[in-house]
């Protein structure tokens, strides 16, 4: 099949429109998903096609809404709640770790809740510590969450169907830095599995686990890596919660080395699960100590000059793989060194202009 | 009010230099109420706000430069560079703390009053929030709790008809937000916000029945933002906005309002001098705010 190619912020869209053809149960729920910005794009013209009953905006009550969709879902409908930041999701904490979680654990068959909540992580043009936070351990945390992190294009648009047809609460979280990429995404209707890691580059020096966007960095850095004969595994981690360590396992097996890649925090992270999941199960196969390359413990900054330090990039992956490998030739380390972006790192590249 | 509208502008104007890398929510049609509330309030009084704040914190006495400087990201800046436009303080003026989270100040500001209260102190708190605020539950919770406990608090509400594009009819049923306070039991008012006297009297009123002990006051302001809700420009193009209401409410700019009262109570204002000193403190400001270092990465790690 010819590719054809759009964005991730198209693809979603897409899926959404499919998904609501699909099922005329499917709702869309969200501050601004018919405003003139339509969530970055992604909900433009849904409320068009679909109109007023089926595409709503909503009041700024992210936890009573919450609540209600998750009533709504357990009627029968499938609501999909959007956030254009998940610190807001913060505020909606009660209903979905009290509730959504645990509604149909407590009450079995006829309590299911089918319900989508996508929240994007914002990066960049200083928004701070508190609109560009990256939550996802917080919410795998918590079981009756699926939380999935889709990194490609492909993946946006099966995973939200994928989500909407679960039966389960689903956490679908989105970097605003992949909106803009592009790949080969099939015009007709599929559901991808809301499980499953995917190995997406082979090879036998180095594990790289990646959640989200750091994704992106790993594959610049493995492209570099190559051309100094350095053959990295890189694993698109994709689901946060139910982990698949399986894949990583066997990954590991081959490669002995372990890079894991978060766009979060390291402390109580979802890069500590992977490494202690590794040990545990895996110690024998290690050559050397696992490394987590995350955001400090830090909150986000604002000034533009400490991005610069907060946010790992292709260099710094392409650096911690040569300490994995006691590579320690400064010519190879002054060529990890040069993948560093010159500009600011609070945009993903000089064309970026927002909205962030 | 025309020095807010100044700066606001040259924030504007400026921003397109790519040099303050952060969003921005500005204030320029809503100067009255900063103002007008403001100029009620002692200098012992406390002042939280929200995402659009730059005029709340000016009008309180905030150092300008510090704030032109947290814009620009700078170790000088009143977060130190850490917050941005969007979380900007300046406690020696009492200044307490503007953040972004819809209604994630309210509360705090009436924590900050039953520790007046507690504490025996005579100073109030004031609380800035816009209208979409009244659809988060944290501000009713704090109201209940303002009412209940009697608290020396000041709830404001700028009530500019918008959240983000969504007008206010697309999120609430057709009732008044002062009405709303009132049922909370907390005594309210509402009425004009573009018109700065009419302010600063409900304000000083509502100051005085807080020292008189009877407890919350509650004053619901309409204004209008004449910007974007986030960012330097006019983006009434969109048409999420009626045709004409924009230009209603410019008709009724706070500023030319004000300086219709002053002229008819023959105050003497000599406003090219006072553009002209409004004009190089600004310049000044955006001087030193570029000029100045960036925060030390090292430091970043202070108070974590
Ligand atoms: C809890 C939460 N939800 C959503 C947002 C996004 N947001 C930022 S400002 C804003 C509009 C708030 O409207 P209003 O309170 O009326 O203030 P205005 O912008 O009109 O001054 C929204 C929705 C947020 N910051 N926090
Ligand atoms: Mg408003």
């Amino acid at each position: 099949m010819p590719d054809r190619i759009l964005s991730y912020a198209e693809a979603i869209r897409e899926a959404t429109f499919q998904a609501m053809e699909d099922n005329d149960q499917v709702i869309v729920i969200g501050e601004g998903v018919p405003d003139p910005k339509n969530i970055f794009g992604t909900t433009i013209g849904l409320q068009e096609k679909f109109g007023p009953d089926r595409v709503f905006d909503m009041p700024l009550s992210e936890n009573g809404v919450t609540g209600i969709c998750i009533g709504a879902a357990q009627a029968g409908l499938r609501p999909l709640m959007v956030h254009q930041r998940i610190d807001f999701m913060l505020l909606a904490m009660d209903q979905l770790v009290n509730h959504a979680a645990k509604w149909h654990f407590l009450f079995g068959k006829g309590a299911e809740i089918p319900l989508v909540i996508r929240a994007i992580i914002g990066r960049g043009w200083g928004q701070g510590p508190q609109h560009a936070q990256s939550l996802q351990a917080l919410f795998a945390h918590i079981p009756g969450l699926r939380v999935v992190m889709p990194s490609s294009a492909y993946d946006a648009k099966g995973m939200l169907i994928g989500a909407i047809n679960d039966n389960n609460p689903v956490i679908f979280l989105e970097h605003r830095w992949l909106h803009q990429i592009t790949g080969n995404v099939p015009s007709n209707y599929y559901a991808e599995s809301l499980e499953g890691a995917k190995v997406i580059r082979k090879g036998a020096m180095v594990t790289i686990a990646a959640f989200s966007y750091m994704l992106i960095e790993a594959i610049r850095a493995a492209e570099w890596l190559a051309t100094q004969d350095i053959e990295v595994e890189i694993i698109d981690m994709r689901v946060v919660r139910p982990l698949d360590m399986d894949t990583v396992l066997m990954s590991i097996e081959k490669t002995g080395r372990l890079l894991v890649l978060d766009t979060a925090w390291k402390t109580g992270g979802i890069s500590a699960e992977i490494v202690a999941g590794v040990t545990e199960k895996a110690m024998k196969h290690l050559k050397c100590a696992p490394v987590r390359l995350t955001l400090p413990d830090l909150p986000a900054p604002t000034a533009s000059s400490l991005t610069e330090t907060y946010y790992p990039e292709a260099e710094q992956v392409a650096e911690a793989v040569l300490r994995l490998l006691d590579i320690d030739d400064n010519n190879v380390i002054a060529g990890a060194k040069a993948l560093a972006r010159t500009g600011n790192r609070d945009v993903p590249n000089a064309d970026f202009t927002g909205p962030f | 009010m025309l020095r807010i509208r100044r700066i606001e502008e040259a924030v504007a104007q400026r921003y397109h230099e790519q040099e303050m890398r952060c969003p921005v929510h500005l204030s320029i049609g809503q100067e009255a109420v900063a103002v007008g509330v403001c100029a009620a309030l002692s200098d012992d009084d406390i002042v939280y706000s929200g995402h659009r704040s730059h005029a709340h914190y000016l009008a309180k006495g905030g150092d300008l430069t510090a704030l032109i400087a947290e814009l620009y990201g700078k170790a000088s800046g009143c977060s130190g560079g850490r917050g941005g436009s969007m979380h900007i303080v300046d406690h020696k003026i009492g200044f307490w703390g503007a953040t972004p989270i819809v209604a994630g100040t309210v509360p705090i500001a009436v924590g900050a009053a039953w520790a007046a209260k507690l504490q025996n102190s005579s100073r109030i708190v004031t609380i800035f929030f816009g209208d979409g605020c009244f659809e988060e539950g944290v501000m009713h919770e704090s109201l209940n709790f303002a009412a209940l406990h009697q608290l020396p608090v000041l709830f404001v509400c700028e009530n500019n008809g918008y959240s983000v594009y969504t007008n206010l009819q697309s999120r609430q049923p057709h009732r008044s937000i002062s009405a709303l306070a009132s049922a909370h039991g907390v005594n309210s008012i509402s009425g004009d916000g573009n018109d700065v006297m009419f302010v600063n009297q409900q304000s000083s009123d509502a100051i005085k029945r807080i020292h008189n002990g009877e407890g919350p006051q509650f004053l619901e302001f309409s204004t209008f933002r004449w910007l974007e809700h986030c960012g330097p420009n006019n983006d009434d193009d969109l048409g999420y906005r009626d045709e004409g209401e924009l230009a209603s409410w410019q008709e009724r700019c706070p500023i030319e309002l004000a300086l219709g009262q002053l002229n008819a109570s023959s105050v003497a204002l000599d406003q090219e001098d006072v553009e002209k000193d409004i004009n190089a403190e600004i310049i000044s400001a955006f001087n030193t705010a570029q000029c100045a270092d960036p925060p030390v990465v090292g430091d970043y790690c202070e108070y974590a």
